[in-house]
């Protein structure tokens, strides 16, 4: 069960997307967030939404996976557009007791929503096309210029990479962990809050036991091989900005243009 | 009485997605009570989903399995039950230790069936007493112990919850021979003491063929035969087919007697080997000294 999380990993493939560099993807997404928030009237969200959707289909990864990756925060989703709606200024559509429904609240809602589903779904095209030691090695090469600040950015990297690799490690030996004390009448699903709270320590702790075991023995044998960080270390797979690459970036200039010629000609209805 | 029956039981891992993956095809058989049972077969063989089938951790997609004559998915809600009598001994138990002394851990499993203090206190002090743990480890705290040691704390886990069948899935791996030898024995003996049922999952032949009744061969999620040892041994060909192997001094054997040398090829043990052996030596002394 503790399987069934999609979020955050990698799928591999050979679409235009995967073969894309990780630094352009992670600039790229950062950018469409600053993007998506930047939106202020339908005609700039459709635009983003139908790029996102477009993004989403050359990735050749089957959308129920996307979807999937939307239901672990649709709480979040549901939470703040409900909020949303009623926060509003405008026509008052529906009044009851202090709750007010106005135009402008039915606005904010579909925005907010979009904006976290489309959030969402294409960071998670970040993390199902690009491998967890191209993200990593992205993320330095981008943040190399904070080396001149004495910030450690390739420790910082090694341990991002590190982490990422040890999550399904991680999540196995739970399920491990779980069958074994299941088999000796741990009973995790049944009972109260605090019960199943307790229920819990039988699985936590040999999990912290482990994953302490294996952080120990990962920096044994790093040390074995004389691992030395940062400096004049060269590197198995080297990224490479290509014309893909240029490409991606121009298309992505002309859509996010788009929005800001279309926030400047159709004006706003959000107010969020 | 057969202490636990399968019929026709198949399991598919992940059933109705993508990653959908069949284990087990229409695997029957029946383990008779008080039976000493090696189950052996290649990696991915599907012996380690059966023996969470049997205990209940995994229900079968298809097909059912009785103990002592009552379907164990009856009723679902109880299936905790199903688990103290069926205890199941994972691989590397002894990462599964977690409580502050290792007589709380053995209790954590009789506890969890709601028994006395009394009760616990016998049981624990049993269970450690079979597996070989020495009375003032038991205050001690689990993760000072040696490797060794932590492994027989685990076991001793499971049998302190008395169950009838004892499922034991590679007890051994990871332990040096001597360790071996010793935690063997101390299972063998203690099946002959409680007179239960025991499952031994195992890559070593050696082992299964010291210590099992029976064997099982699993082979790509199918039951491949059920068998005394001598049986299940003499079939060289059957077995290296699906890539396992007869213990080594059973092929020796088996290999002199093709070169015509009068043993016994179905020897299973170095010692019954030994013996052979010498027999056939003071018998051809015997010869050379009357010619």
């Amino acid at each position: 069960m503790v399987r069934e999380i999609t979020l955050g990993q990698f799928m591999p493939g050979k679409s235009v997307i995967h073969r894309l560099d990780a630094r352009t993807k992670i600039v790229l997404m950062i950018s469409y967030i600053v993007f998506i928030f930047l939106c202020k009237n339908f005609i700039s969200l459709l635009i983003m939404s139908l790029f996102s959707l477009l993004v989403i289909m050359m990735t050749r990864i089957s959308f129920m996976k996307y979807l999937k990756s939307l239901r672990v925060i649709l709480v979040v989703i549901i939470l703040t557009g409900v909020m949303n709606v009623f926060y509003g200024t405008g026509d008052v559509l529906f009044q009851w007791w202090q709750l007010t429904i106005t135009t402008g609240g039915i606005t904010n809602a579909i925005f907010v929503i979009v904006r976290i589903s489309m959030l969402m779904m294409v960071s998670s095209v970040l993390t199902y096309t690009t491998s967890p030691t191209d993200l990593t090695d992205g993320l330095e090469r981008l943040m190399k210029p904070l080396t001149l600040f004495h910030v450690k950015v390739h420790e910082i990297a090694m341990m991002m990479t590190i982490a990422l690799r040890f999550i399904p490690v991680l999540l196995e030996e739970t399920d491990k962990i779980m069958n074994a004390q299941k088999a000796r009448g741990a009973d995790m699903e049944n009972g109260s809050i605090v019960q199943r709270v307790k229920a819990l320590i039988p699985v936590l702790i040999p999990l912290f036991v482990s994953a302490f075991r294996r952080a120990g023995d990962l920096a044994t044998a790093m040390e074995c091989r004389c691992y030395n960080g940062g400096k004049n270390r060269t590197r198995m797979k080297v990224l490479l900005f290509t014309a893909v690459d240029l490409t991606a970036l121009l298309f992505c200039l002309i859509i996010f243009s788009g929005v800001i010629v279309s926030n400047c000609f159709f004006g706003s209805f959000a107010t969020v | 009485m057969a202490v636990i029956r399968t019929e026709k039981i198949r399991f598919v891992y992940g059933a109705g997605t993508s990653f959908e993956k069949t284990a087990l095809t229409d695997v029957s058989f029946e383990i008779e009570s008080g039976e000493f049972v090696g189950i052996i077969g290649h990696t991915g063989s599907g012996k380690s989903t059966l023996v969470q089938l049997l205990n209940g951790l995994l229900r079968p997609t298809e097909g059912t399995i009785f103990l002592n004559g009552k379907d164990i998915w009856e009723k679902p809600k109880k299936i905790r039950n199903i688990h103290f009598k069926v205890g199941m001994v994972f691989q590397y138990p002894e990462y599964q230790l977690f409580e502050e002394t290792v007589y709380k851990d053995i209790a954590f499993g009789p506890k969890n069936m709601g028994l006395d203090d009394d009760e616990i206190d016998q049981k624990v002090r049993n269970a450690a007493r079979f597996t070989g743990l020495r009375e003032e480890l038991l205050e001690s705290s689990p993760f000072e112990l040696s490797g060794g040691e932590k492994r027989r704390a685990a076991i001793a886990g499971v049998i302190a919850m008395d169950p009838d069948v004892l499922i034991l899935d590679e007890p051994t791996a990871g332990l040096d021979p001597l360790g071996r030898e010793a935690l063997l024995s101390q299972i063998a003996d203690y099946h002959k003491v409680r007179k239960n049922t025991v499952l031994l999952v195992s890559h070593s032949m050696e082992d299964i063929a010291r210590t099992a009744d029976k064997i099982l061969v699993m082979s790509h999620g199918q039951k491949v035969m059920l068998d005394t040892p001598e049986y299940v041994f003499s079939k060289v060909r059957e077995l290296e087919k699906i890539g396992l192997k007869v213990p080594q001094i059973t092929k020796i054997m088996m290999l002199l007697k093709e070169k015509g040398v009068n043993v016994d090829p179905s020897v299973l043990t170095v010692e019954k080997g030994l013996n052979e052996i010498l027999n056939l030596l003071s018998d051809a002394n015997n010869n050379c000294s009357r010619l």
